[in-house]
């Protein structure tokens, strides 16, 4: 039986993984080969990795950080963080990642996600969606937005129109961050992602309020999500994603285990 | 121990040929020097994306090339695309031969309420016999990312079930397919390349 998946994720910023509440007071959190080794070793079933820095000298930073994660991980690796061209997305695959994540730049430029997935295939195109609730909508979920600058800035477009577009212009896989959850530890936003989900025929990864096993179990069941991203959970009382399956299964979710 | 790594522009090579030097094998890669065919000890092709991609196999004449090594018993395994290959063709690229070592043809996964690609990590179902999977137990996980799939017949070394039972793995003698990711598949599969890797004709004694 196909399984849910636990993302680890690793926000990484001059070659540092850190940790923060909504990138404000970051913490060191160490080094990001020895953690992304570390997750993969306690059950994690995929690593993504997060470039926060987003400066060009810091884009050598992530690759040299890129190469020593990859070297020995044996299970997918997807990076992102400013991915602005195929240019950017081959130098990232050429250092050892199997996928890559786009936001901003898939907004700015569409043919990005076909570019990549041309020469690399489409399960290597993660589009990247920051989405916040519209209240002032007749349907808040289903015409929730689509946010760039870290959630600061709108663009215009409702989320569920954008993933399909990404889905038909060759992504392999969506990742909702929902904007209003972020942070907030109080559960995803299933109801989004249910919508994104329904909506496409990839597989979408859910993103943002994570705080207990619960709400993993709610986002698999009644968010409809093919895989979920796990980060800080692993530093509030749930302490790997290994203990995390467990619990998973215990409440009849499939997961990979014993792992 | 030398492994040719075909590359014929379908993606990404790099996590396959880490892998590989990782389990000690030393690797050269070839996109058209037949002659790293002909001297291969063994032979992996990667591949992800869109079968048509492995028209650059004909026009480069590595099929040839693989199709003789294939006769003289090199060991050979085609992960993924690489695996769908040793079919006679798929219906993402009709046009497209494969290789014909297994005469049946791969397809897309039937329409259902399941989402396709079939993404995530999926149990295989060992067959008795297979060499190539050979350790790895019943309901072990492995990384699987494609649309298209070869059917289940008497060739099938594993098989996993989504929207319809497919062959998740093939053999036949020296000939070896994963659907899939060995790579990106964990301790599993780093077994099942390891096992790869030790390969041998039944029989054969160093």
């Amino acid at each position: 039986m196909l399984t849910k998946r636990i993302i680890a994720c690793l926000d990484v910023h001059a070659g540092r993984v850190v940790k923060g509440v909504q990138f404000v007071d970051l913490v060191d959190a160490g080094d990001p080969a020895t953690q992304a080794a570390r997750h993969a070793h306690e059950g994690a079933d995929e690593i993504v990795l997060l470039d926060i820095t987003a400066t060009h000298e810091g884009r050598q930073t992530l690759l040299d950080t890129v190469r020593r994660t990859a070297r020995e991980l044996f299970v997918p690796f997807c990076v992102g963080g400013g991915i602005r061209s195929a240019r950017d997305a081959e130098q990232v695959f050429e250092a050892g990642a199997d996928k890559v994540s786009i936001n901003s730049a898939a907004l700015a430029d569409p043919t990005l996600i076909s570019q990549i997935g041309a020469s690399f295939g489409a399960q290597a195109v993660v589009v990247a969606i920051d989405a916040r609730r519209d209240p002032a909508a007749a349907d808040p979920v289903r015409d929730a937005q689509v946010f760039v600058q870290g959630g600061r800035r709108p663009v215009g477009r409702t989320v569920v129109e954008w993933a399909r577009e990404a889905e038909q212009r060759g992504a392999g896989e969506i990742l909702l961050t929902s904007m209003d959850s972020d942070g907030t530890r109080a559960g995803f936003d299933c109801e989004l992602t249910a919508a994104v989900s329904e909506a496409v025929g990839i597989p979408v990864i859910a993103s943002g309020g994570a705080g207990t096993v619960a709400h993993f179990a709610d986002v698999f069941g009644r968010g409809k999500a093919d895989a979920a991203l796990a980060a800080s959970i692993f530093h509030f009382g749930v302490s790997t994603s290994r203990s995390l399956k467990e619990e998973l299964a215990h409440a009849g979710v499939p997961v990979r285990l014993p792992c | 121990m030398q492994v040719t790594v075909i590359d014929y522009k379908a993606g990404n090579l790099t996590s396959v040929l880490k892998t590989l030097r990782h389990l000690g094998a030393e690797t050269v890669v070839t996109d058209g020097d037949l002659s790293l065919v002909e001297s291969a000890e063994r032979i992996v092709l990667p591949g992800v994306g869109h079968f048509a991609a492995t028209e650059r196999l004909d026009a480069t004449g590595l099929t040839g090339a693989i199709r003789a090594a294939i006769a003289r018993g090199v060991p050979f395994l085609g992960i993924c695309v690489g695996m769908q290959w040793l079919y006679a063709g798929s219906t993402e690229a009709p046009e497209q031969a494969g290789l014909g070592h297994f005469p049946e043809s791969c397809a897309r996964f039937a329409e259902s309420s399941e989402k396709v690609p079939h993404v995530g990590w999926n149990s295989l179902e060992v067959r008795s016999g297979s060499q190539l999977l050979e350790g790895v137990e019943a309901g072990e996980f492995v990384y699987f990312t494609h649309s298209y799939k070869g059917p289940v017949t008497n060739d099938t070394a594993a098989v996993t079930h989504y929207i319809e039972p497919f062959a998740a793995a093939v053999e036949r003698g020296n000939v070896m397919g994963a659907q899939f990711h060995p790579e990106k598949s964990g301790e599993t599969g780093l077994k099942i390349l390891r096992n790869f890797l030790a390969w041998q004709a039944k029989g054969a004694t160093c």
